[in-house]
């Protein structure tokens, strides 16, 4: 098991003091009837990561689209590198790199050649296109692959191969669209550790997800939009602390025992607890920690209950959402 | 002017792009190399004991028949190179780039004079083989191929429309097939346009596949001697129809095409 580090929650207080890099207003777009965006607000400070969090459909595409200028809003304005992406989206496109949902690549092309294509694009000149392919080949770990078409490529270094496409003009903001959708838990944390490294870098970062984990290692704030609107902002520990209590988190063997785990671990309750017969687990809000944990596991063998796993669990940002919204994110297997 | 400059560039890296993958795309190859062969082969061979040209070879006749029949239908690797550039996403790539819009449609469009001037060879050069030749002076024969490539190129423009238009490869393979079929057959292209029945047979004096078929007869020296004239307009003045077909095909499609692709994206 590899082990991540925290949430990057250093130096928000220095962060806040940059200037933004991305700012939004009052942002709406409309589908016939469907309203994507009504009225988005946001700004990413210079050099930091903000994460877009939100259920399929929530607006969080709308909103990149409209940000890397291939949507104009109905209403509302949005800079990005100080310049208006409506008025001047052609000088937007100069300082943005964008890596959308669904990888855009050339599979016929090799890597190599999918990446000066970009790279020529960005009118880079031949020579440096070519130089600055065999780099970002080299700092994706696809420098073997390089010479093979992308339709030999694996869905992790298609989407390796698509970040490095928005890196090419090494932009000073970028946008990414759910960067991991697809991608196996080693394919996504090798991910986050090359937008790690590039934030590193100064980078600024738009990034969205709808995968709460990707968010609170990523993200220095986290910005959580439903219905095309924002609900909820503040750094993962922040929203964390929303929830309130740290909880215990019981799994029974046998479902039969389920309630009277409940009763003996009600004395540590500070809030309403929660039972699950189908996983027979029981979730007990509590306060004091470790120490509160050791004596309820003490309980619970005195009263002979068999337990099959315990834990001291602080918040996720599952529950932060599930508080927010009223309902549960997306169920990861539908991805997109 | 710098802006024309990277403009040009823009295409070339995108004709770049599409011309690597006749060396990738197997399907690619049997399109724009292989079926040419054949439909010379096949044409020449199987309907060149029955088809009798007055006071020429049916041979002779066909090959310009299959020059045009040939380029007319590159064009749908336009509409559908589009539609599949739309269908993968990458059209979004290129949307979020500082290039030229216009830039990929003309690449897009420029890729397929590419494509056609290879067809072109391989079927002149399999034209010879089985008895068709050229009889004019050098510079006619290259006005002949540079009008193909010219009015297939207006073509690409109208493919290029239908592309954006209907962004899904299969309906731009069946949609160009049902609409170019007729276009290349009810003409002068593989039989004699008079000898169609008459509503057909006017339809083919004026379509603009017979002028174009016509002109290139004309420029390669195809034409029997004693060939009594056409006896419509078009045909009377095949290569200035054909200019005026190419002027117009793209003085409308191309700036619908243009439209089309700058707003799609923006209401998707």
């Amino acid at each position: 098991m590899i082990t991540i580090a925290g949430p990057r929650s250093k130096g928000a207080q220095y962060i806040r003091a940059m200037p933004n890099l991305v700012e939004a207003s009052g942002l709406v777009k409309r589908y016939r009837e469907v309203t994507a965006l009504d009225g988005l607000d946001l700004e990413v400070a210079e050099g930091s990561v903000l994460g877009l969090l939100g259920p399929n459909g929530a607006g969080k595409t709308t909103a990149v689209s409209i940000l890397a200028t291939l949507l104009d809003p109905d209403a509302g304005s949005a800079r990005v590198a100080g310049v208006d992406v409506v008025a001047s989206p052609r000088e937007v496109r100069r300082r943005i790199g964008l890596s959308g949902q669904f990888v855009a690549v050339d599979e016929h092309l090799t890597g190599f050649e999918n990446l000066v294509m970009v790279g020529r694009l960005y009118h880079l000149g031949r020579r440096r296109a070519r130089d600055r392919a065999a780099e970002l080949l080299e700092l994706f770990d696809l420098a073997d692959a390089g010479g093979r078409p992308v339709k030999t490529y694996s869905g992790g270094m298609r989407r390796r191969l698509d970040l490095a496409g928005a890196l090419v003009a090494a932009p000073p903001v970028l946008f990414l669209d759910e960067p991991t959708t697809g991608l196996d838990p080693f394919g996504r944390r090798q991910l986050w550790e090359v937008i790690r490294g590039m934030v590193g870098g100064g980078t600024t970062v738009l990034l969205t997800t709808q995968y709460l984990e990707e968010a609170d290692q990523l993200a220095d704030r986290i910005l959580v939009i439903d219905h095309g609107r924002a609900i909820a902002e503040g750094t993962a520990d922040e929203l964390k602390s929303r929830i309130g209590a740290e909880r215990i988190e019981v799994t029974v063997t046998d479902a039969a025992v389920l309630e009277r785990a409940r009763q003996v671990l009600a004395r540590f309750a500070v809030g309403e607890q929660q039972t699950d017969a189908r996983s027979r687990s029981l979730i007990t809000p509590i306060a004091g920690g470790a120490p509160v944990l050791t004596a309820a596991l003490h309980e619970l063998q005195r009263a002979r209950i068999p337990v099959r796993d315990v834990g001291l669990r602080r918040p996720t940002l599952d529950d932060v959402f599930l508080t927010l919204t009223g309902h549960v994110s997306a169920p990861e297997e539908q991805g997109g | 002017m710098r802006n024309l400059v990277y403009a040009a560039s823009d295409a070339a890296v995108i004709v770049w792009r599409n011309v690597i993958k006749i060396k990738r795309v197997p399907d690619m190859l049997v399109y724009v190399v292989l079926s040419p062969i054949m439909f010379v082969l096949l044409f020449a061979y199987v309907f060149g004991g029955s088809i009798v040209i007055p006071g020429g070879s049916y041979r002779e006749f066909l090959i310009a028949g299959i020059f045009v029949q040939t380029v007319v239908f590159g064009a749908s690797l336009t509409g559908a190179g589009l539609a599949e550039d739309i269908q993968k996403g990458i059209v979004n790539r290129f949307r979020a780039l500082p290039m030229s819009h216009a830039a990929l449609l003309v690449g897009r469009t420029v890729s397929d004079v590419v494509y056609n001037a290879l067809s072109l060879l391989i079927m002149a050069l399999t034209g010879l083989v089985v008895g068709w030749g050229i009889s004019s002076p050098v510079l006619d024969a290259v006005a002949g191929f540079a009008l193909l490539l010219l009015f297939a190129y207006a073509f690409s423009w109208v493919m290029a429309y239908v592309g954006l238009l209907v962004p899904s490869v299969e309906v731009i393979n069946n949609a160009s097939f049902m609409v170019i079929m007729p276009f290349t057959f009810v003409a002068n292209t593989f039989v004699p346009a008079e000898n169609l029945p008459p509503v057909l047979r006017t339809f083919a004096l004026w379509n603009p596949v017979s002028a174009v078929t016509r002109a290139i007869r004309e420029l390669f020296g195809n034409i029997p001697a004693g060939t009594p004239p056409p006896e419509v307009w078009p045909l009377q003045h095949p290569v200035l129809y054909t200019l005026l077909w190419t002027v117009l095909l793209i003085a409308v499609f191309a700036p619908l095409a243009v439209h089309r692709y700058r707003t799609s994206g923006r209401r998707a």
